[in-house]
């Protein structure tokens, strides 16, 4: 069974259309610059409609993490053990994501960790995380 | 002030038997008409009775529950979009039905085939409405493989291990607490298996750092009970337990886990503070409580945010016995979702009448005289109600 994508509609689909093209974006209010994650029609600090797409360093640190070792969706029982990790970017959003290249029982939070791309269809690419060697 | 505080009572519980293989052979809406039959009872009223129907968020329409029982006078009914914190923050909202006039007996049904029918991994994965912030977890959670609760969960008991020490023997205490109060609860899946500390952590991983053992149970069941007027319970025959103070509360953002910018904050963490005060009670004046223990670190969490230890004690908490019968806040005395069933947090609910009552046989609580019980549900959401042995204050 192939894994679940996201539904590519709305703001959704603009946010992995970037990651298509291989930048990570997230949303920056116009007004007061805070930049938000999940997509969202407003800024909940100051109330602004107004906002871009705007680019992230694509650097970060695991704030939390769980490394599943047992698949409960169908789509992911080839990939067990893996590891979904919080990433804490420097932009001060935190985004889910997978952690590659890097055996679990190595990972920590705090970590040092920079963004890649890993493409899944025609339609998505995922961004991912790699360990990096410096903040 | 207003205030809800022992304006309602509970007058009446209901519970179906429970059960896993092979299933409970009844429709869902069967099995809580079922419990809802045993709390009529309970309660001594008839259906004719009920103007007041609370279902649990996708398990029934309050017009279906109607039509079944006979309530030809239906004039409120709600559903509050809490998950398993939504029976208990019915509590509240009943409470409010019945002081102002609006309900005389509010009836709050809850109960699924949680193991014969579709499981929660699978809902949580493929239904969008199932809760609140599902089309966020089908767009930035699943696609990285995290589709179910423990996946969820696990990220924020990981997150609070690394900052205040808590230690998977920690979460082990918890399982192993219920699991003993579970060998004194006859009607309990797990009576007659008691589990050992090495049980635990040689039980598989399923998401670091929760093991099998962490899980609460998937099980087929049904319970209900029935919310009147302090001023109508004394007509009924049924033992009243009332509502001291009652409070419901969400994490912000309640629908993504992972930007709040206070991590640990849920929705018990605002609710408690709210219910304690209406009740006029303090934590270290309650005699027990019922905590919704989906899995095990959430029962350290809300022990913490509900104020019964401070954030990052609860791990030393539930050590040693600290949540056991004759420790010093016996946590689920019927075994809870872990090793009773997972009857969504209404037997919760239940268990908190029954101490109160005195009616628990081998697991009462001596002298129980205040019991607090718990919600939990969707990402965090919570709930919360301090509840009281009828006319003996």
């Amino acid at each position: 069974m192939t894994r679940p994508l996201p539904a590519m509609t709305g703001l959704t689909a603009q946010f992995y259309e970037w990651c298509s093209r291989g930048e990570l974006r997230f949303q920056r209010c116009s007004r007061c610059a805070t930049f938000r994650h999940v997509p969202r029609d407003l800024c909940a600090e100051c109330g602004s409609f107004d906002w871009e797409w705007a680019r992230s360093s694509g650097n970060g640190t695991v704030f939390t993490y769980t490394i599943v070792a047992r698949a409960l969706h169908p789509g992911f029982a080839d990939a067990v053990p893996y590891a979904a990790a919080v990433i804490e970017l420097a932009e001060g959003v935190r985004i889910l994501g997978n952690i590659v290249d890097c055996p679990p029982g190595e990972l920590r939070i705090g970590m040092p960790v920079r963004v890649d791309f890993e493409r899944q269809s025609d339609a998505v690419t995922l961004p991912v995380f790699r360990r990096a060697l410096t903040t | 002030m207003n205030t809800l505080m022992d304006a309602a009572c509970i007058v009446g519980i209901g519970q179906t038997a429970v059960c896993r293989k092979p299933g409970s052979g009844l429709s869902q809406m069967a099995l809580q008409l079922k419990a809802v039959a045993a709390a009529l009872e309970d309660a001594g009223l008839t259906a004719r009775d009920i103007d007041g129907i609370m279902p649990f968020p996708n398990l029934g329409r309050a017009e279906a529950f109607a039509a079944s029982l006979g309530c030809e006078n239906l004039r409120f009914a709600a559903t509050l979009n809490l998950g398993g914190a939504a029976p208990v923050a019915a509590l509240r909202v009943a409470a409010m039905a019945v002081a102002t006039g609006s309900a005389n007996h509010v009836l709050v049904p809850g109960g699924w085939n949680g193991y014969s029918g579709a499981r929660t991994r699978e809902i949580a994965a493929t239904d969008s409405e199932s809760i609140p912030g599902a089309a966020i977890a089908r767009d930035y959670y699943l696609p990285y493989g995290l589709s179910a609760p423990p996946q969820w969960y696990a990220l924020m008991a990981q997150r609070h291990m690394q900052e205040y020490g808590t230690r998977s023997e920690q979460l082990g205490a918890v399982a192993i607490a219920m699991r003993r109060h579970a060998q004194l609860n006859p009607d309990a899946l797990m009576h007659g298996k008691p589990m050992t500390m090495d049980d635990y952590l040689d039980s598989p991983m399923i998401s670091a750092p929760y093991r099998l053992l962490d899980c609460c149970l998937e099980t087929d069941g049904a319970a209900a009970f029935i919310v009147t007027s302090t001023e109508r319970a004394r007509d009924l025959r049924g033992r009243a337990v009332s509502i001291m103070g009652a409070a419901s509360g969400q994490p912000y953002p309640a629908d993504d886990i992972f930007n709040r910018k206070d991590f640990h904050r849920i929705g018990l963490t605002t609710a408690a503070p709210e219910a304690f005060a209406m009740a006029g009670v303090t934590p270290a004046e309650v005699d027990f409580a019922q905590i919704y223990d989906c899995f095990t670190f959430e029962v350290i969490q809300q022990i913490e945010e509900a104020g019964f230890c401070r954030r990052g004690e609860g791990g030393a908490f539930v050590e040693n016995g600290g949540i056991e019968l004759g420790g010093r806040l016996p946590v689920n005395t019927h075994g809870g979702l872990l090793s009773q069933a997972h009857l969504l947090g209404l037997g919760h609910v239940v268990e908190a009448v029954r101490q109160l009552r005195g009616e628990a046989g081998e697991r009462q609580v001596k002298n129980a005289q205040i019991g607090v019980v718990t919600g939990w549900g969707d990402f965090g959401d919570g709930s919360i109600a301090i509840l009281c042995r009828g006319e003996q204050r």
